[in-house]
């Protein structure tokens, strides 16, 4: 995590602009594969946001609690009683791949040496 | 179309004396649907068969003497993020094409005991992202009231449904103002609850702080109605309010007598001149019904849009992440699973959908989650502190609930911040959890229908449907039946 991130540190740098090796990066991350034409428009879409954002980012909020969730919930907690669960039958005739009652995937990270 | 001038509460009442069958009412509801749906594609999906069943059930019930529901024989549009057991439930995505949910969401379950029918699966911007139904992977909603004009979204198709007459009533989910809005834009009655009044369980989630489904009706009553149907504890979700929701119907004629009435400037400014025109009229309407009104600033609103689009992004990023070719859905291969994942998804989202997941993703990355996130949620407690300043002094704040009329289909989807400007005056209720209403208050200039946005402190539905009644009372001119 970067320093930012840090309890107590509230940035009042406002980030620079988006870059297009910021995008790919970011895409990356979300598992989504762009054409460098894509690169080009989201990252001036992106960029339009992020700058309309820029009002919020220059707030000095600092004496502010951060909201996650409108509602002051705590752990909803239940008895922890055995009930009927969805079918499995059911769930995994949904699944584009099935083996032996368990979802089959392709090789995960690369192949033996 | 008969049944489409018919509301809900008459249409139940005739049905439960036996006046008028369910099967009846379905089959005219279908009928409707097959000769007009093509040029105006509410639905992604119509249940023919499902519907008849169901509504021979509700016809027998009455038959054997038992009660069919508050809702019986109702034909209802449900927005295809609503799981329905067995049937498939798109979110107006590819990467969902063909997906048949193992369960019912509650909202549906609970639609079905109150003897309600559903008659389809409604169009949307894939996975509740957009304001105006363009952004389904299935093709676009038309708006009835002019069919080169959009629906407004994400929940087009349901309010669509309403405005044309196939259904009385429908459901939809708003997470920025994805309910209000379309039905402002299609001239129907549209209602945000209170955060966690009505249950999520099986609502596919886009931002799980900030969705909420809730009613589409031609009348405050319906609405109502449906949303005492839908309302209360569900134990399946774990952010549901742990109590009953009182019951709204029976108060709506309550009038405005005394009620303290904020017109909020904040959500007005900016708007089209006509917008401006309606909302101080109503204002006027609901002082002349024996409000007290007064103006009421509330600047803090207005940081309201860029927080939001931060906030929603972010939660959006995290709650799509489960679309990775793996349990349901669409699946590209590719020689490994990371591949398989990114093909999946490349292929499986929209544009929409991408720009908010990179947003979301980047909003949350290290050397940015201070700046932007975080900074979002601050302001996300400077609004609910600005909301309950304002709440000491109005029993409700006015508004309007869009800053124009139904906007021409292409004139906005290639611009995103043009078409997220349409959220301004609806996003800051979803940020509280607050409830919040749109009802249809006469035309703009071009004719197009008008929505007054109505805003209430949580678990004030009743209020809301109470005040918003007055409004609907003193309207310009009646807005049912569009494009019949």
């Amino acid at each position: 995590m970067s320093e930012g991130t840090e309890p107590g540190h509230h940035a009042r740098r406002t980030p620079g602009k988006l870059s297009p090796e910021e995008v790919v990066h970011v895409a990356a991350l979300a598992r989504l594969a762009l054409t460098d034409a894509e690169v080009e428009l989201f990252t001036a879409q992106l960029r339009t946001v992020l700058d309309h954002a820029a009002d919020v980012a220059a707030l000095d909020l600092s004496h502010l609690a951060p909201t996650a969730h409108p509602l002051p919930v705590a752990n909803a907690l239940r008895p922890d009683e055995p009930r009927p669960s969805l079918d499995r039958e059911e769930v995994l005739a949904a699944a584009p791949s099935v083996e032996d009652n368990r979802f089959r995937v392709p090789r995960i990270g690369a192949p033996a040496p | 179309m008969s049944d489409g001038t018919m509301g809900a509460v008459e249409l139940a009442a005739a049905v439960r004396s036996g006046a008028r069958s369910a099967r009846a009412v379905t089959e005219e509801a279908l009928a409707a649907v097959a000769a007009r749906d093509d040029e105006l594609h509410c639905f992604l999906r119509v249940l023919g068969d499902e519907a008849l069943e169901q509504a021979d059930a509700v016809d027998a019930a009455v038959a054997r003497g038992q009660d069919p529901g508050p809702l019986a024989g109702v034909p209802v549009g449900l927005k295809d993020n609503l799981c329905t057991r067995g049937i498939p439930t798109t979110c107006a995505s590819r990467i969902l094409d063909g997906w048949r949910p193992p369960y019912d969401a509650t909202v549906v379950r609970m639609l079905r005991q109150a003897g309600a029918i559903a008659v389809g699966k409604t169009n949307m911007d894939e996975f509740a992202m957009g304001s105006s139904t363009e952004n389904s992977a299935f093709g676009p909603t038309r708006n009835p009231h002019g069919r080169d004009r959009v629906p407004g979204g994400s929940s087009g198709g349901s309010a669509a449904a309403v405005a044309a007459g196939f259904t009385p009533i429908g459901l939809g989910s708003d997470t920025g103002g994805s309910i209000r809005q379309p039905a402002a834009l299609c001239g129907v009655v549209g209602m945000k609850p209170t955060y966690g009044r009505v249950s999520r369980y099986g609502l596919v989630a886009f931002a799980s702080s900030l969705d909420q489904i809730g009613p589409f009706a031609t009348t405050v009553e319906d609405a109502a109605l449906l949303f005492d149907v839908i309302a209360g504890h569900d134990p399946l979700d774990s952010t549901s309010l742990p109590y009953p929701s009182p019951p709204t119907f029976e108060s709506t004629g309550a009038g405005s007598e005394g009620v303290r009435v904020g017109v909020c400037t904040d959500l007005i400014d900016g708007c089209a001149p006509d917008v401006v025109a309606r909302v101080r009229e109503a204002a006027d309407a609901l002082s002349a019904a024996g409000a007290k009104v007064e103006e009421i600033r509330i600047p803090e609103l207005a940081y309201g849009l860029s927080a939001y689009y931060l906030i929603a992004p972010a939660e959006a990023s995290s709650n799509l992440a489960r679309y990775d070719g793996v349990r349901y859905g669409l699946r590209v291969d590719a020689e490994d699973a990371a591949a398989m994942n990114t093909a999946t998804r490349t292929a499986g989202f929209g544009a929409e959908v991408k720009r908010r997941i990179m947003l979301g993703t980047y909003a949350l990355s290290a050397g940015y989650y201070d700046a932007y996130y975080a900074q979002a949620q601050r302001v996300r407690t400077l609004v609910l502190e600005a909301f309950a300043r304002a709440y000491a002094s109005c029993d409700v704040l006015l508004g309007a609930t869009a800053p124009t009329t139904a906007f021409a289909l292409g004139e906005k989807v290639d611009d995103p911040m043009a078409m997220y400007m349409n959220d301004v005056c609806t996003i800051p209720s979803n940020l509280a959890g607050h409830p919040a209403l749109s009802v249809p208050f006469g035309t703009g200039g071009d004719g197009l229908p008008i929505g007054v946005q109505v805003l209430a402190p949580a678990l004030a539905e009743g209020l809301l449907f109470q005040v918003a009644r007055v409004v609907e009372a003193a309207a310009p001119s009646p807005t049912r039946g569009a494009g019949q």
